[in-house]
């Protein structure tokens, strides 16, 4: 250490500052958590009144009339993660296996999963405006497609890193006991690398569901929103997070019970795929790698 | 959980200390085996070189090769979209463009400076109360907190992540602007009315509401980097300090933070570059007024959401084009800022064993 101690041997004074430090540590994880519990509490209290079988089965009212529910919305939002998702998770994977498996070491790898950091990191709804100008510019029209290719993109690099890490974890005696036997090295990787990693590899995937799920901003301007049923993908498509935010700035009290309704539905989906990710992980990470 | 702490946490080690570790880098704490490299190992070449399946082999491995590819392509893609479509703003306005403050659809004149002062604004106030309270509270959760409790507290900041930012910023609305305005802002008036910071009229919604919002959704980020970096320092530094006749502050002071204070900072950054590009829960709050107002409690306007509000109703080319652009400088900077803080995190996690993440 390059640091002396203080040169104050004044046991009484180190003491207190001490117990000051502990005090502050405390004070400040009391006022993390509040938000949190309030932020929860708040939820459950207006969530759970306002959600009935409508909220599930009708598609929003017109201003004005009382009910309605978000049935398109969640169907909208089931439509645009799944584009998402098969967009999203081979290309993670196999970015993560090409890091993992082939780039290790090398500069190029290093690069990539530079960018894959950086790209973590642009914001959501530039991410909004590059598709937009992409797809439906050209298009003229917004549309379900163009709001899961966005979703998509933001799914790679969490998926990217995660399965890296978790293939890098597999010992190598696995791999050769599998060359071994005869197989061919792409049956290998995914066979038997990718499938021991398998546990890992899912959490990362729902990781970047989780994630997305929520994001608004970048369907703002790609999947538009939708007052109807629609499963059309070129069309104008309702989501989940953009119905709750057009409803939250609305100034009509029902909705604002609607919006209320919405989130904890968004929250729950969210908060039972992030505990089921760390069940999954709890269970089987260190399968064969351990 | 975030995607990215959940990166960077599974290589930590401090940088100062892998040069005086006592362990070396392979011995993991965390008892997983040190990660083994596939590539050189002369089995392997020979069993690749004696298969008969070479073709679809590399065919296999250059399709993974595109993928990696994929992503450069994405950043890419974005970067020329973004300076395509601003292309008119840029020629028209040139740098004037981000210093100049006028907003007027209706005569063409446009200014991106009273979005890039909100941004930065809220992003100060965020940063200024998240930092004191994350690192607080990973130093409560490294060295502090009773066994039982660690694990349930950890999960629970980590749920703050999850939750996105349409929810935040309806409880913002419904809850934090009526709390700030009844009971928050009259006291910050009265007390600290003096620094000019806290007066004008009391809205509740406006530039302090997005920075306390910002603030609670950055936390979970910086906190649980900081953690990472915090648990990476070996216990022998604490142990040794300890051994001196230190207290636990002094300990945790000169043994865990003196260490860990490069990655702290990278992860204050990251925070950072989060707030910047955070939009739906500042859209809702910020007030949306491109105004420079010195005054926290005065609605402002940030660039995410400026392009939130008016991007899918610019109506001419010019309006658009000068609306990517603001999108444009948002990529750049976040660009910027996390690239720093990556490389800051990096320098300090460098070379440390995988472990699992989760």
């Amino acid at each position: 250490m390059e640091q002396q101690l203080p040169r104050s041997n004044n046991s009484t004074t180190r003491n207190l500052v001490d117990h000051v430090a502990t005090g502050l540590a405390v004070l400040s994880t009391i006022l993390v958590v509040t938000p949190l519990v309030a932020i929860f509490a708040y939820l459950l209290f207006k969530g759970a009144s306002s959600l009935n079988l409508a909220f599930f089965t009708q598609v929003p009212k017109p201003v004005g009339e009382v009910g309605g529910g978000m049935a398109n919305a969640i169907l909208g939002s089931g439509i645009i993660l799944a584009i998402a998702s098969l967009m999203g998770v081979p290309v993670g994977i196999a970015a993560g296996i090409y890091l993992a498996e082939f780039g290790r070491n090398t500069r190029f790898a290093n690069v990539v999963r530079f960018t894959a950091d950086v790209l973590n990191g642009v914001p959501s709804i530039v991410m909004g405006i590059a598709v937009y100008s992409l797809i439906v510019l050209p298009q003229k029209h917004f549309s379900a497609f163009s709001g899961g290719v966005a979703l998509g993109i933001m799914m790679i690099p969490t998926i990217t890193r995660t399965t890296e890490e978790m293939l890098v974890m597999v010992p190598n005696s696995v791999r050769e006991a599998a060359l071994g036997l005869g197989l061919p090295n792409w049956r290998s990787v995914l066979s038997i690398t990718l499938r021991t990693a398998s546990p890992g590899v899912i959490t990362g995937c729902m990781l970047a569901f989780a994630r997305v799920a929520g994001e608004t901003a970048p369907l703002l301007f790609t999947a538009f929103g939708n007052s109807f049923w629609s499963t059309n993908l070129n069309q104008p498509i309702a989501a989940l997070p953009l119905q709750i935010y057009i409803y939250a700035i609305s100034p009509y009290d029902d909705w604002h019970r609607l919006a209320w309704a919405g989130a904890l539905v968004l929250i729950l989906l969210i908060v039972v795929s992030v505990a089921l990710v760390r069940y999954v992980a709890s269970r089987g990470t260190l399968k064969g790698a351990a | 959980m975030d995607s990215n702490t959940q990166q960077i946490r599974t290589r930590s080690f401090a940088p100062s200390l892998s040069q005086t570790a006592i362990a070396g880098p392979s011995t993991s704490r965390s008892g997983s085996p040190a990660a083994e490299d596939p590539s050189p190992s002369p089995v392997r070449s020979f069993l690749h070189a004696r298969g008969s399946s070479a073709g679809s082999d590399r065919a296999f491995r250059w399709l993974m090769v595109a993928c990696a590819l994929t992503i450069f392509a994405i950043v890419a893609l974005i970067a020329t979209e973004l300076v395509m479509r601003s292309e008119m703003s840029i020629k028209k306005f040139g740098f004037g463009f981000f210093v100049h403050s006028g907003w007027d659809p209706v005569t063409g004149d446009y200014g991106a400076l009273p979005f890039i002062y909100g941004t930065l604004l809220s992003s100060l106030v965020a940063l200024a109360i998240a930092v004191p309270l994350s690192v607080g509270l990973a130093i409560f959760l490294t060295e502090m907190c009773p066994g039982p409790l660690r694990s349930p507290l950890a999960f629970l900041t980590e749920l703050l992540a999850a939750i996105p930012s349409v929810v935040y910023g309806l409880w913002a609305v419904f809850v934090l602007v009526p709390i700030l305005r009844a009971h928050v802002n009259p006291v910050l008036g009265a007390t600290l009315g003096w620094t000019t910071l806290f007066t004008g009229p009391n809205y509740g919604i406006g530039m302090l509401a997005a920075g306390v919002i910002l603030a609670i959704m950055i936390l979970p980020i910086i906190s649980s980097l900081t953690r990472e970096v915090m648990s990476a320092v070996p216990y022998a530094q604490r142990e040794a300090v300890l051994a001196l006749g230190a207290t636990r502050w002094e300990m945790i002071r000169m043994g865990v933070l003196r260490n860990a204070r490069i990655g702290i900072v990278g992860s204050v950054i990251l925070g950072l570059g989060r707030a910047l590009g955070e939009t739906m829960a500042v859209t809702m709050v910020i007030g949306n007024r491109p105004e420079i107002v010195r005054s926290l409690f005065a609605p402002g306007y940030s660039m995410a959401s400026v392009i939130a509000n008016e991007f899918s109703e610019a109506s001419d080319d010019l309006y658009l084009s000068a609306l990517v652009e603001i999108g444009l400088a948002l990529f750049l900077v976040t660009i910027v800022v996390n690239a720093l803080a990556r490389l800051l995190v990096w320098a300090v996690t460098r070379g440390a064993p995988v472990r699992v993440a989760a």
